[in-house]
């Protein structure tokens, strides 16, 4: 049986695959930040994850405003690397799950996600840098990805608590897959940010810490953030950790906090990064009534 | 006759735009238009000559004009969103953080200074009432 053994929040700050691209690492600027993710590299390197499902979004890339999908689950064999203006990072190309993805669509449809399908798909920073981060520069991407591309941009972003519930529905749906697979989930973006007007730069740090502390122990609350919190306290972008609640609601109920980073600055953000171990055994997960009844 | 709704709460936050629908249907053309610009084919021809690029998209003049000024807060205003305008200040040879700078009026290097001291702190920063005692 599939399993999710674990999910990763991380930041995908674009400047950081930059600073990898241009072999900037060892910079005083850069050093603490990539020293601070080689624990998470240590990590994955011992998981060694069959797929990832990278909860992610697209920023003006793959993506115009023709069409605004709130969830986007890519479904192809593969996912060429986005050109965003200044050239296509140098990465691997990005190998997909198409099989199961479809049987995400068709599971999360029927509990109630009405997902878009999305068949051809260019990848950004979003999705690049967190595989950077914890996979580091292979030639070849050693896992399996299925990339969900959530709105962000456009407000609203779908709810911290729809974001939770899509996760717990993503935990049903790897539950059915009768294949013997390692599965992690990445919620990625934040942490606080602004990134636009007179208020760019805004951090705040205490906010960021018991975000990291709420998704660890009391995920339920933190779903409960208003949008208008996450946009007047974190910062207009910080938006972007609704994501994380959707891989935390894939994992069971109570987790293992293996791993946990915080620093400030990149570029404009601040970089955080959790790695939560799911605990077996604690994992009930009854499909809602009335998709049930539906199926 | 249109309709108008009434504020809403997320207005009151200071020296931000939220990118909503409003801004967005505002906004469809200029955005467009910088999305173009993901192409280098693209980005050298409005480079060659910007005015008449910009024609080709159905932009009010308003927009036009804050794109040649690179007025980033005022195409902000317009219904710009930033990760769209980016590939403007990209085209331009400059960074994110050059741009996200200038939207603040503070110089690159003083910006810079600002994030590795912790970054803005959000005190002062929540409302416009907030920010008017600040000042």
């Amino acid at each position: 049986m599939a399993r999710i053994i674990a999910g990763v929040g991380t930041s995908h700050t674009p400047a950081i695959g930059a600073a990898v691209d241009l072999g900037k690492t060892g910079e005083p600027y850069w050093l603490p930040v990539f020293k601070g993710y080689e624990p998470a590299r240590r990590w994955m390197a011992q998981a060694k994850p069959d797929v990832v499902i990278m909860v992610y979004n697209d920023h003006v890339n793959a993506f115009d405003f023709k069409v605004v999908p709130t969830f986007g689950l890519g479904c192809a064999e593969e996912f060429p690397i986005a050109d965003e203006g200044w050239g296509a990072r140098p990465v691997p190309v990005v190998k997909g799950y198409p099989e199961l993805a479809a049987h995400l669509v068709q599971s999360l449809v029927l509990d109630e996600f009405d997902m878009t399908i999305v068949n051809e798909m260019q990848v950004d920073h979003g999705l690049t840098v967190p595989m950077t981060l914890l996979f580091g520069t292979p030639p070849a991407w050693p896992v399996r990805v299925i990339p969900l591309a959530v709105n962000v941009i456009q407000y609203p972003a779908p709810t911290g608590h729809r974001c939770y519930m899509l996760g717990k529905a993503i935990g049903r749906a790897i539950d059915s897959w009768d294949e013997d697979l390692k599965v992690v989930i990445f919620g990625t973006g934040g942490m606080s940010h602004q990134i636009q007007g007179p208020r760019a730069g805004l951090v705040n740090s205490k906010f960021d810490k018991a975000f990291l502390d709420g998704l660890s122990r009391n995920p339920a609350k933190l779903a409960q953030i208003a949008p208008l919190e996450y946009l007047r306290d974190a910062g207009a972008e910080a938006i972007e950790l609704v994501m994380w609640l959707i891989m935390r609601g894939a994992l069971s109920e109570r987790v293992k906090e293996v791993y946990r980073f915080y620093h400030v600055p990149a570029s404009s953000t601040a970089v955080g990064n959790i790695i939560l171990e799911s605990t077996a055994g604690a994992r009930r997960r009854a499909r809602p009534k009335s998709a049930r009844r539906a199926k | 006759m249109t309709g108008k709704k009434k504020p809403e709460a997320y207005e009151d936050i200071p020296g931000t735009w939220v990118f909503d629908a409003q801004r967005a249907r505002q906004g469809y053309h200029l955005n467009e238009f910088l999305y173009s610009l993901m192409k280098d084919v693209n980005r050298k021809e409005f480079l060659a000559d910007e005015r008449t690029y910009t024609l080709k998209f159905k932009m009010t003049q308003e927009q036009r004009e804050a794109i040649l000024k690179r007025d980033w807060n005022r195409l902000l205003e317009l219904g710009g969103v930033s990760y769209a305008l980016a590939k403007l200040a990209f085209t331009d040879g400059k960074s994110y953080q050059f741009m996200a700078s200038r939207m603040t009026g503070m110089t690159e290097p003083e910006y810079v200074e600002m994030m590795l001291k912790g970054g803005r702190s959000p005190d002062g920063w929540r409302s416009k009432s907030e920010r008017r005692g600040k000042h």
